[in-house]
């Protein structure tokens, strides 16, 4: 005779393979839960920072490269929609596949002359680039409008069924929650494979990963590529979403927080990352009640987070190489 | 101004600023040497220095009687500032990166963030988010070269810098401790086999680096007669920056990579617009890294299997 319990097991055993299903679906009710049009708002931002710290992880997670920069690729994604739209009158279908194919080359123009530094080299160039862009946007005035940025960028409408995205937080939400989905799809399957693999073996030892014939340099070039191209989604998304673009949403501040989400969360596990990317998101607003408290408890969150799952809350991929024990270094 | 003039003002206001930014980079690159952890909240400490040595100006300025108590009253600031800071520095040490030791590379990385958010809101908190005034300690007195000019402040700054360098590689060079931290440097596993304390050593390091940046953080608010909580951010940046260049790890190289990154700002300042200097200094480090990745004075390290 089974026991309660164990009865209780089984179905549990049964529903593991469907768990991402019911995440999904418990995403999809949200909106219908809580009808708060604020949180829906910060849920759909929140969603952005999922895309970004999906994109981040590539780069870090699993191709074991410290990228201080990644505001840039966001940015890059964001202001070649918000471009495209101004001056051509692309809509944002197409101006989403563009801009995140024009992360990818910015990622790969960025990591080509980088990409034989090692380590701490290559971060600080990543940062270096990261405030050039920032920089740039902010003077290049007949182009990006300077400081002031761009504005009137359309959003998103439906084709043949004439609705428009416009201001409301709502069909946001669930256009991030797709594109999440189809990114971890397309993520679980390049985990898997021989290109994952790859990143594996370069992350843990990049000498011995050399003589196993993998070769790093496409290894890498194909981990920014891959980063670029998410973040460069995340950019078109944000600037539909805003319906606005300007400089000051692309600082350093922006690149530390995706990174502190992604290793938060824990480094190189999907769901680690996306759990990062909320509660980092979200935890502002909860500690909205702490008023002039608040950044003091968020950071005082972060430390202790880290000091009590140095491995990340979801992480425990990590027993060895670039970025684990110090000790095992030597 | 002729173009010449331009150039030597802008050379004399760039050694100041380097010479701020290289008091700052000795901690990243001391305690990256030792311990191969980016300090991300090392520029708050320097922001922390400029905010304490304020406080215990304002607390001790009645004590002090006429021009002849400027001798002892700005190097008793010196030393207090710099006591709070590396007392500060230990703590954050203790607290935040001691029991990572042994986790993962990045894990400190995020605690070195969440310290910096903690130290930024603290100092809000306690002073107000905006400029806070910093009075001239010290009566300032023009020079002049023609139509170059410097001051009697920027001297002093310079001289106090070298004096603590001068300190500095006196410990590390003939103290003890110093051939600790060298040891430690080469090697950690062999050291700790030596019997160095090597919990003791990383104290230690975060200890003087922070005095340092205390200093340094002395020195800008006497330079610039205002100070922001959010000064440490940007200054940080480009002391990290300029440790990168000079070969992290490296304790020559961080004053040279200061030195260099300040010089390069000031002529991007003079030159270009103040908007792109700092794009000029960026620039200049990647193409430097790309040609001598291991920065100016860094050694390469040979990767041993």
């Amino acid at each position: 005779m089974k026991s309660k319990a164990a009865r209780r097991r089984k179905i549990l055993k049964v529903l593991r393979p469907y768990r991402p299903f019911l995440w999904l679906v418990l995403a999809i009710s949200i909106p219908f839960l809580d009808s708060n049009p604020y949180h829906i708002d910060v849920m759909a931002s929140a969603g952005i920072f999922v895309l970004l710290a999906l994109g981040l992880n590539v780069i870090v997670g699993y191709a074991g490269i410290l990228n201080l920069g990644f505001a840039a690729f966001f940015a890059v994604g964001a202001y070649a929609y918000a471009l495209l739209n101004l001056h051509w009158n692309i809509p944002f279908w197409p101006g989403l596949i563009f801009s995140a194919f024009t992360g990818s080359l910015f990622g790969v123009l960025l990591a080509t002359p980088a990409i034989r530094l090692s380590g701490d080299y290559l971060a600080i160039v990543t940062l270096g680039a990261g405030e050039i862009v920032r920089i740039a946007l902010n003077n290049l005035d007949p182009l990006t409008g300077g400081p002031n940025g761009l504005l009137g960028i359309d959003h998103p409408t439906l084709p043949f069924m004439a609705y428009d995205f416009g201001v409301n937080s709502e069909p946001y939400y669930f256009l991030t929650l797709a594109l999440i989905t189809v990114v971890i799809f397309f993520m679980r399957r390049i985990e898997n494979s021989r290109l994952g693999r790859a990143w594996g073996a370069l992350r843990e030892d990049e000498l011995v990963a050399g003589f196993m014939g993998i070769d790093p340099i496409w290894a890498k070039l194909s981990a920014f590529a891959l980063g670029g191209f998410v973040a460069g989604l995340a950019g078109s998304l944000f600037a539909a979403k805003q319906g606005s673009v300007s400089p000051d949403s692309f600082d350093f501040i922006l690149s530390v927080m995706v990174l502190a989400m992604v290793v938060l969360g824990g480094l190189g596990n999907i769901y680690g990352v996306i759990l990062g990317a909320v509660l980092l998101s979200i935890l502002p607003e909860f500690l909205r009640g702490f008023e002039i408290y608040r950044m003091l408890l968020f950071g005082l969150s972060m430390i202790l987070v880290m000091l009590f799952r140095p491995q990340g809350l979801l992480g425990d991929l990590y027993q060895s190489g670039e970025f684990s024990t110090r000790g095992g270094k030597q | 101004m002729s173009a010449l003039d331009i150039f030597f003002q802008q050379i004399i206001n760039g050694l100041t600023l380097g010479i701020i930014y290289a008091m700052i980079a000795l901690g990243y690159t001391m305690v990256y040497g030792i311990a191969q952890l980016i300090n991300f909240a090392h520029g708050e400490i320097f922001m922390v220095g400029a905010y304490l040595g304020l406080t215990i100006y304002l607390a001790i300025q009645g004590f002090a009687f006429g021009p002849a108590g400027l001798v002892i009253l700005v190097p008793l600031i010196f030393i207090f500032t710099m006591l709070g800071c590396s007392a500060l520095g230990a703590l954050v040490e203790q607290t935040a990166y001691r029991p990572l030791h042994n986790a993962p590379r990045l894990a400190p990385l995020i605690t070195a963030i969440g310290v910096s958010f903690l130290l930024q809101n603290a100092v809000m908190l306690l002073y107000g988010p905006q400029d806070k005034y910093f009075p001239n300690l010290i009566p300032i007195h023009r020079f002049s070269f023609g139509a170059v000019t410097f001051t009697n402040l920027q001297m002093i700054i310079a001289a106090a810098a070298l004096i603590l360098m001068g300190l500095l590689n006196l410990v590390i060079m003939h103290t003890r401790t110093g051939k600790a931290m060298r040891a430690l440097a080469e090697d950690r596993q062999a050291a700790y086999l030596m019997g160095i304390p090597v919990n003791r050593v990383i104290t230690q390091t975060f200890v003087i680096g922070s005095a340092m940046a205390g200093a340094g953080g002395l020195m800008f608010g006497m330079y610039y007669n205002t100070i922001n909580f959010h000064d440490g951010y940007l200054a940080g940046l480009k002391a990290f920056t300029a440790a990168v260049l000079g070969g992290i790890g490296n304790i020559p190289g961080a004053l040279i990579g200061g030195i260099l990154i300040g010089v390069l700002e000031g002529l991007g300042a003079g030159y270009l617009s103040s908007e792109w200097k700092n794009v000029f200094a960026f620039f200049i480090l990647i193409l430097i890294l790309l040609f001598r990745p291991q920065g100016l004075l860094g050694t390469r390290v040979v990767k041993k299997l």
